[in-house]
């Protein structure tokens, strides 16, 4: 077997990246090339290349080191059991390639993860070398996204923060046990205290509120820390995903936590199902985690009255969960306090913002709400204004019929 | 009617020197036709049977004032393609003249025309930012030289060309649009008039390379084909590479996503038993010193604590310490740290015990229990107290360590750690002040935990208690000295 083309080895290392859901290219440190003459600018907005069939934006060249790997996650087309084919890029090609890549302004920059090859710490020094190269050798510019490596020297993970925009490291399955039986050479603790690290390093290198003004100190991960879960590849519950989202947001600051549904790979292990990738299940999930993290819900509320731990398919968790607590509505639009009015279904952060602005010159009436949200249809059950009360519809039973999808007449062929 | 020819369809300055003089005369909208060209030559009606110009309503021209927002949203309107944009403006500022807030009224006509137009303009350029797609043409003098063919909906290369600047300083480029073009050569921006693409390069050898990552990074088991086009509609696709690969990618999806979900799972590769030799069980610690301790610990799974903290967090000094101080349990900072009492009860502590003249370097400072537990409320980490079975449960590290450590004095703050030395409930109250000695002759102070200092909401009581906080700890010092002489 000669050795593969640039183009065979970036088609197998593209593949094996997809299942990395982060595109992110937004909120870090605003930097452009003037002052350098390199190339390469990040302005806060990301700004999203192309998109595929899959309707996923394309925004960082996203790709893997390499797809040799010593650990045998059951769920990773990687893992070292796996039978596909295995390639590497150097160092070298993966700084030309993103800079090719660049400077034709097909992507933002460069997500880099890797296998994990001889140890953890030669594999994250490659990684790190990578993202040295680009920043100082060739005046890169662009966004960075590492994928760090939990069990790698707490050393390397500051020096890859010193070049990086992002940093990540995957948790994959939201319990221990899951951990052990599918991931048996990872370690949440090992994972936590990455993380901990992490946040350590951000938090340690923000100037006190007393030396606001000095010289700042070198930027240090702009675009903080993200993790991702698989959704649907172990027997976890919607509500241990949350559980374990809750505990990383609140305890690494996380920007994100990204949600994958497991989808099927190539040579994949007899251990896991073989199933189509639940889609749904990963949009309610996400509407889960920005219930908690933009409209003031505890993940216990989320789940008060699902008892198998699962979120409602049907309907999203807000209005499932208003559903369930009608004696907090009809919400007051001229009266109700911001957190009220985020907890009305159909009602996003920037309708809230829009109401309490608007009721500073005038009596709410339906019509005007009806111009601030996108659709009347969700909400209007849930809310009084000067001219409208949902009045009895609220004490029917069958209000929840009203929201979720028609069946669909079966047809005889 | 006043007749005004600007000297380009995007001349921001002339429009708003005529805008200037106009309003400040007092002309209504409905007396002016704008053109965006100088010759005016394609606007049929423009010479022909249009009336004079009323004389001026005010004489003496009247200062036109408007919002920032207004001039930002207007250079960007200026560049919209509707004819119309000019005439909508002058009436938005005609308006703003008579109402401040036109521009924020809903009920405003021109105010929700050009607000509209600035949102599609906006759009256009977002788009142009990520869709211009570059081919290299060569060198010149060491630098890369690239183009780039683009389609905007609006005239909008004015605009977009400073972004490609600040990003691609480092190589020269031209981008062709047909109404204008821009060039960069790494000193100055300039701009031409529109082209045609014949001068675009036919070909580039790194689009091959897109488009293998382009195919390759699409996953066919979540073909979603409305959500790809509400962001890159297919009036992009002709100025894009990669788009010609999309028709046949979601054809062969379906085809693809069922091979691999009824592919029969396959033997483990052969480098599998190779690597499990690799990852051997870690054998048990046998722990003959603090040291071992530490490390031991360090994998502690003896209670539930342990899955949603972070690491373990064990005691720190010299291990031939004299004095002992121990806490409750570690909080959020600890956590991250990995270090104990570092949060703001640490800091309360370190400030009492430089008052209390007690080195903090030179004693061993621990906590009864070693994981951080908690409850997540919203983006923080509420800290919660241990049980009696989890005290209990992490005594073992406890004694490990006043075994090793062998103090002469222990300072415990706080009630868990009461606990964690006697195994049982004790009232710190009851113990408060008293100097107890230990079974195997090692005194003790019980005192508070300076996390009590910081929840007490009287201030003058807080005071207080801080000075009997630091009395505790001097008395432990002077024990020591009085140990030494």
């Amino acid at each position: 077997m000669g050795k593969r083309t640039l183009i065979d080895r970036l088609a197998i290392l593209a593949d094996a990246a997809k299942y990395d859901a982060s595109c992110a290219s937004s909120g870090s440190a605003k930097r452009n090339s003037l002052s350098t003459n390199g190339i390469g600018s990040t302005e806060g907005m990301g700004i999203c290349h192309a998109y595929a069939p899959d309707g996923r934006c394309i925004s960082l060249l996203k790709i893997l080191m390499t797809n040799f790997c010593i650990y045998d996650c059951k769920y990773c087309i990687n893992r070292v059991s796996s039978n596909v084919e295995r390639a590497r890029f150097s160092v070298d090609e993966i700084v030309k390639l993103t800079l090719d890549f660049y400077k034709r302004n097909y992507i933002e920059g460069l997500f880099l993860s890797s296998g994990i090859i001889r140890s953890s710490n030669y594999t994250m020094e490659q990684m790190v070398e990578v993202a040295r190269k680009l920043r100082v050798e060739h005046n890169f510019g662009g966004y960075i996204h590492l994928k760090s490596i939990p069990e790698a020297d707490p050393a390397l993970i500051e020096q890859a923060g010193l070049h990086a925009d992002r940093l990540s490291i995957n948790i994959e399955l939201p319990r221990e046990a899951s951990l052990k039986s599918y991931a048996p050479e990872k370690s949440g603790a090992v994972i936590r205290s990455a993380m901990a690290n992490v946040r350590y390093g951000i938090e340690s290198r923000q100037p006190d509120r007393k030396e606001r003004g000095k010289a700042r100190p070198p930027r240090f991960i702009p675009g903080g820390q993200s993790t991702q879960m698989i959704v649907g590849a172990d027997q976890s519950s919607d509500k241990d995903i949350m559980t374990t989202s809750a505990s990383l947001y609140s305890g690494y600051k996380l920007r994100r936590v990204y949600y994958s549904a497991f989808s099927p790979i190539q040579d994949s292990s007899g251990d896991l199902p073989l199933i189509k990738p639940p889609l749904m299940r990963e949009h309610r999930l996400y509407q889960a985690d920005w219930l908690m993290r933009f409209y003031g819900f505890e993940k216990d509320e989320i789940f008060e009255a699902r008892q198998d731990g699962m979120l409602d398919l049907d309907l999203d968790p807000k209005l499932a969960w208003a559903l369930g607590r009608r004696e907090r509505f009809p919400v007051n639009v001229n009266r109700a306090t911001r957190e009220e009015l985020l907890r009305v279904p159909g009602f996003g952060t920037k309708s809230v913002n829009r109401i309490l602005a608007a009721r500073r010159h005038t009596a709410l009436r339906l019509d005007h709400i009806a111009r601030i949200v996108r659709s009347l249809k969700t909400c209007r059950d849930f809310i009084e204004t000067v001219d409208w009360h949902p009045s009895r519809a609220l004490d029917l039973v069958t209000l929840r019929d009203r929201f979720v999808p028609q069946p669909q007449q079966l047809q005889l062929l | 009617m006043h007749q005004i020819s600007l000297s380009s369809e995007t001349d921001f300055d002339g429009w708003r020197d005529a805008a200037r003089r106009l309003a400040g005369q007092g002309v209504p909208p409905s007396d002016i036709h704008w053109s965006g060209s100088a010759a005016g030559g394609d606007d049929l009606f423009a010479a022909v049977g249009a009336p004079e110009p009323a004389a001026p309503a005010h004489p003496t021209p009247r200062e036109v004032k408007v919002p920032k927002a207004f001039i930002d949203m207007a250079k960007r309107v200026i560049c919209h393609r509707d004819p119309a944009r000019f005439a909508w403006l002058y009436q938005l500022l005609w308006d703003l003249q008579r109402n401040r807030a036109a521009l924020t009224d809903p009920l405003n006509d021109a105010a929700r025309w050009v607000k509209g137009a600035d949102k599609q303009i906006r759009r256009d350029v977002h788009k142009m930012h990520a869709f211009v797609r570059f081919r290299k043409v060569g060198e010149r003098d060491g630098r890369e030289v690239f183009m780039s063919w683009f389609e905007p909906d609006n005239r909008i290369v004015g605009l977009t060309a400073p972004f490609f600047m600040r990003r691609f300083t480092g190589m020269d480029w031209t981008i062709l649009t047909p109404d204008a073009c821009a060039s960069w050569d790494g000193k100055k921006l300039t701009f031409a008039a529109g082209a045609d693409r014949s001068r675009m390069p036919a070909e580039d050898a790194i689009e091959d390379q897109w488009r293998t990552y382009y195919a390759s990074i699409f996953n066919p088991a979540r073909l979603k084909v409305d959500a790809m086009l509400s962001e890159m509609p297919a009036k992009y696709w002709k100025n894009l590479p990669e788009a010609e690969l999309i028709p046949d990618l979601i054809r062969k999806s379906s085809q693809r996503t069922g091979a691999l979900l009824s592919a029969p799972s396959t033997d483990a590769n052969i480098r599998t038993s190779r690597m499990s030799n690799f990852f051997a069980e870690e054998e048990e610690i046998e722990i003959n010193s603090l040291e071992d301790a530490r490390r031991a610990a360090s994998k502690c799974a003896r209670c539930p604590i342990h899955e949603c903290a972070s690491q373990t967090i064990f005691g720190e000094g010299p291990a031939d310490a004299r004095l002992m101080i121990i806490g409750e349990q570690p909080g959020d900072h600890e956590d991250i740290a990995g270090k104990p009492f570092v949060g703001p009860a640490g800091q309360l502590f370190d400030k009492a015990m430089t008052e209390a003249n007690v080195e903090r370097r030179k004693a061993y400072i621990t906590n009864a229990v070693k994981h951080f537990k908690f409850t997540p409320r919203g983006k923080r980490r509420m800290h919660q107290k241990p049980n009696a079975g989890e005290i209990d449960t992490c005594r073992f590290w406890l004694d490990l360590e006043r075994k090793f450590v062998a103090p002469d004095i222990i300072v415990t703050m706080g009630a868990t750690a009461l606990r964690g030395v006697f195994g049982k409930a004790i009232a710190l109250k009851d113990v408060r002040g008293a100097l107890t000695e230990l079974d195997n002759g090692t005194r003790l102070i019980a005192t508070i935990h300076p996390s009590y200092l910081l929840r007490l909401p009287d201030r003058q009581r807080a005071a207080e208690e801080y000075d009997k906080f630091v009395d505790d700890l001097a008395r432990a010092r002077s024990l020591l000295w009085s140990d030494a002489a």
